[in-house]
Parts: structure tokens; sequence; C-alpha cells
């Protein structure tokens, strides 16, 4: 996938979410290699905010038109906020993966989760990886 | 695992960037550009699909007409040379082995088309059950025939320059012989989405050519490849049954509501007696077409409620491309089969309500006239 973006400025999981520290809270969407591989997406269901999520664990669900995929919490903490603009809209998630498709805002519990993500250049090689 | 098989045209598959993915034994492009751009495309141009894994099986001889009208639940007698019938294969307990298209070739000569995950069902199947006789030879042509469908409302304007046949002289569900771009085919105007179009059978070596041939002819047109994702949401809309999700071995076509299809009142066929005792014994479910009144999307095989208890479930339930909403076809009690009837879709631990709406859901798409042209009882010789 040679025309997958990868931005060098995020963090990412191996279940293809990437993370954007922002002062005390991270952005968490799904990577481009997510939604392309996903295909034309038309269902999110978010968590509430205010419920806890852990990492590793499903906080949400992604449709798309023929498959039903789990979100996987990259870090553990409380939702702040959800993108609610992809209740009517979710095909920013296709369009806009890394900025209007973001997808919840968590306040980590643990800091030291966020530095054992993947950087850019080890996500890169973890989807290669898989495709070998 | 065994080994996938694939269709004559595996390799342009790849050419034009399709995802592959297995489907009932073969190696299938499931999309191209994306799914909703190539149901929208086939919705409102055209769309172009490879159903070369679809199995076609002949009869000839003198007993051909007589074995069909035993094995095949639609009128077989009554079909004119160059005609095609929806029917379906049942088993002795009155359910669907498969579901088939009947064409008359000749007065002493027929084939099926039939699903490509029962070619091999369908075959012993009919082996067992038609009369062993010298005037009847059964002939599995599946690997040597390609079958390409061109679907939408400008088909007919892509293929006329090409085609060596007038096709406004094809009425819906008949076929004619001729050449398309210089390659013999047999061109149905049959199709499983709804919209109007054509399948087009050829020699499996000429499928890639016809294909690429009429990607040519549609670019002006607005022509798209489409792949099997496409064609499940378009043949849903359509209100069209999968087999697999609507029919199966243990399926009444009576449950599915084809009884149209189903030649109940004349002569004998296999299942026959089966069927007309579960019929007289009163149904206990029905396939309905419903929407989702509250967000999500509803898939095959997630429960149905109804005050609390549990009383069906989805066959197939998807996003609509064409409706921007949530459809499904499930099976319920018959008291709950009236239009407007409502229930509960269990997804993921939440009952999201449900209401039945008419079908086909998408108008125009209507299934009866994709699966009924002349709109008469088909029962009627």
């Amino acid at each position: 996938m040679s025309d997958t973006e990868i931005p060098d400025d995020l963090r990412y999981s191996e279940e293809d979410e990437w993370l954007r520290s922002e002062d005390d809270q991270c952005i968490v969407g799904v990577t481009d290699y997510a939604q392309q591989q996903l295909g034309d997406i038309v269902f999110v269901e978010l968590p509430e905010v205010g419920s806890d999520v852990k990492k590793g664990q499903p906080f949400g669900v992604i449709e798309s038109v023929k498959a039903v995929s789990d979100l996987y919490a990259p870090i553990s903490g409380e939702v702040i906020e959800v993108n609610s603009a992809l209740a009517n809209q979710p095909e920013l998630v296709n369009g806009d993966c890394y900025g209007d498709g973001w997808i919840v805002s968590i306040a980590p519990s643990n800091e030291a989760e966020i530095e054992q993500l993947l950087d850019a250049a080890a996500y890169a090689r973890h989807i290669a990886d898989r495709n070998a | 695992m065994t080994e996938l098989k694939r269709t004559p045209l595996f390799a342009l598959h790849q050419k034009l960037g399709a995802r592959m993915v297995p489907f009932a034994g073969f190696e299938m492009p499931v999309q191209y550009r994306g799914v909703i751009d190539e149901h929208l495309a086939v919705r409102e141009r055209a769309g172009l699909f490879d159903v070369s894994h679809m199995g076609q099986i002949h009869f000839a001889g003198a007993e051909a007409c007589t074995a069909l009208e035993w094995l095949v639940t639609c009128p077989i007698d009554s079909l004119k040379v160059g005609q095609v019938r929806y029917g379906l294969l049942c088993n002795t307990d009155g359910g669907c082995v498969d579901d088939v298209t009947v064409h008359r070739l000749s007065e002493c000569e027929y084939f099926l088309c039939v699903n490509a995950s029962n070619i091999e069902k369908d075959l012993a199947w009919i082996t067992a059950n038609a009369p062993r006789s010298a005037n009847l030879t059964i002939d599995d042509r599946s690997a040597k025939t390609g079958l390409i469908a061109l679907q939408g409302p400008a088909a007919q304007s892509i293929l006329a320059p090409l085609a060596s046949i007038d096709l406004a002289s094809i009425k819906r569900f008949y076929f004619a012989t001729g050449k398309i771009g210089g390659i013999e085919a047999l061109l149905a105007r049959t199709g499983y989405t709804g919209s109007p179009g054509y399948e087009i059978y050829v020699a499996a070596d000429d499928a890639a050519r016809l294909f690429e041939l009429l990607l040519d002819a549609g670019q002006s047109a607005g022509i798209e490849p489409a792949g099997l994702g496409a064609r499940d949401t378009l043949r849903l809309e359509a209100a069209l049954p999968l087999y697999g999700h609507e029919l199966d071995d243990t399926t009444s076509p009576l449950e599915a509501g084809l009884d149209r299809f189903v030649k109940l009142e004349q002569g004998q066929f296999l299942g026959a007696d089966a069927i007309v005792h579960k019929r007289n014994a009163g149904l206990s479910r029905k396939l309905v077409g419903f929407e989702l009144l509250e967000r999500g999307i509803a898939r095959a095989e997630y429960p149905i409620t109804h005050q609390g208890k549990t009383v069906g479930v989805v066959t197939s339930g998807t996003h609509s491309p064409s409706l921007g909403k949530a459809i499904g076809l499930a099976y319920v009690p018959p008291a709950l089969s009236p239009l407007g009837s409502e229930f509960e879709v269990w997804v993921r631990n939440r009952g999201l309500r449900a209401q039945v709406v008419a079908t086909p859901f998408v108008s125009g798409t209507s299934a009866k006239t994709a699966a009924n042209p002349s709109g008469k009882a088909v029962g009627k010789p």
C-alpha cells in the first residue's frame, strides 16, 4: 500500500488507530490504511462521553457497507468528547480520517501507554509485515 | 483448505485494481473503486459484473422437457424457445436445493443457470432425480462458460452498436444469440440488480475480451466495473433472494414469498407434496422487508424480538446506498408480516425498532418484473 498516508507526527496502534496528543487529551481516529481496507463507511457507533475505555479493548464499532469492525482503544482513559458529526456523516472517516473524520477524544489515565504506541515508521513496517 | 478457483477474468480484475475475496469457492472481485460508487453507477448509468463463477447445466434430448418439469418448480413445457423463467429446485421435504433460471434453447434443449456455491450439489441432486434415459443428456458447462452482466439504464445504448442482434426485439426474460463485437454470445435480458440490463453468456476464452470491450464501449456513458459488494446491495434493494440467506435446504419457497414461481396447481414436481402439505398446515414464518427506525445497520443472523420474545431472524441486511438507510430481509411469524408491523432487531445487545415495508425497497427495481416479466401467473401455460 504505497499510497497509504501515515503522518509523521502521530502515534499508532497495531489495530490501525492513530493518536494525537494535545495538552491533556488525546484525539483518536482510524488510519488511512484502515479506512481503505474498510471501504465505504456507513455507520460509526461511538462510546458515551464520560465512559472509561481500556487499552486494547473495543470501545466502538465502525461499519462499512460490507463489514462490521470493532474500534480498539489505543490507550486507557476517559472519553471526554466524541465526533458527533459522524452520526450523519460517517463518510468523513473515508474522506478525512486524520482530520474531520476523527472519532473520540480521550483523557489518558496512564501517560506511559502513549509512549508504548508505534511511531509512523514502525506502523508502516507493521502494515508491510501484515501484507507480506 | 481447498484451492480457490478463478474465473477467466482473474488477471483483468487485478489489472483493474479489484480487491479479491473468496466467494463460493472462487476468488472474486468484491469491489473496484468502492461499493457505493459501483452501486450508484448501476442505478444511474451502467455497471459491468463478472459472474462467470455461476454454473450452467445443459439438458438435451426428447426427455429434457419432462425431466425439467419434474425437477423445477416453474412450468417448463409452456416456455417458448428463447424464453427464460425463474424457478426452484426443491427436495422431497419442500426445501430449496437451489434457485435457478431456466433457458429454453430449442424444442429439446435447455440450460439452467445455477448458483456457484451449489453447482456440485445441484448436479448430484439432478443426477439422482432425473430419469435415466437414452433420450436425456445432462452436461455441466460451468467451466467452459463465461458470464458477464451489463446492468443499468445505459446498458442497451452501450451494447447496441456492438451487437449483431436487434436489442429492442428482446423482451424482458427472453434471450437471443448472435455476436457482440465479433464474439459469439447468448444475450439474455435478465439480471440480479433490479436495474434493466443483460446477462451475456460466452465461451470462457472470450470472456475477458468481452469485458474489456464493454468497458471501453461504455466509458462515455460512465460505466464502472462492479463487484460482489455492489451486486449484494443492488439485489437487496430489489428484494431478490440470495441462496444461503433467504433460501436454503430447509426453506419453503412459499415462506420466501415465491409462490408465483411454483406450479402448485399444475401436475407433479419434486417437492410438490411437501409444499402443499406445509401450505395447508399454515406457514410458520414469512419473509418480509424491513427498515430500521433507529440508527444502526441490521446484518444477517441478527435476532428479531417482539414483546420480549425471540420471533425471527434477519437473513440479509445492509445500508441501502440508494435510500441512505438501513434495510433488510427477515423471517418473522405471519402475524408480524403485514406492512407497518413493528419489531426489534438486536444489534450488539440493543433492540432497534424496525418496521415492515413494501418490497422492492427501491421503486423501479421490481422484483416481480425482474423475475416474472409477463406479469401473468407463471403457473398458467
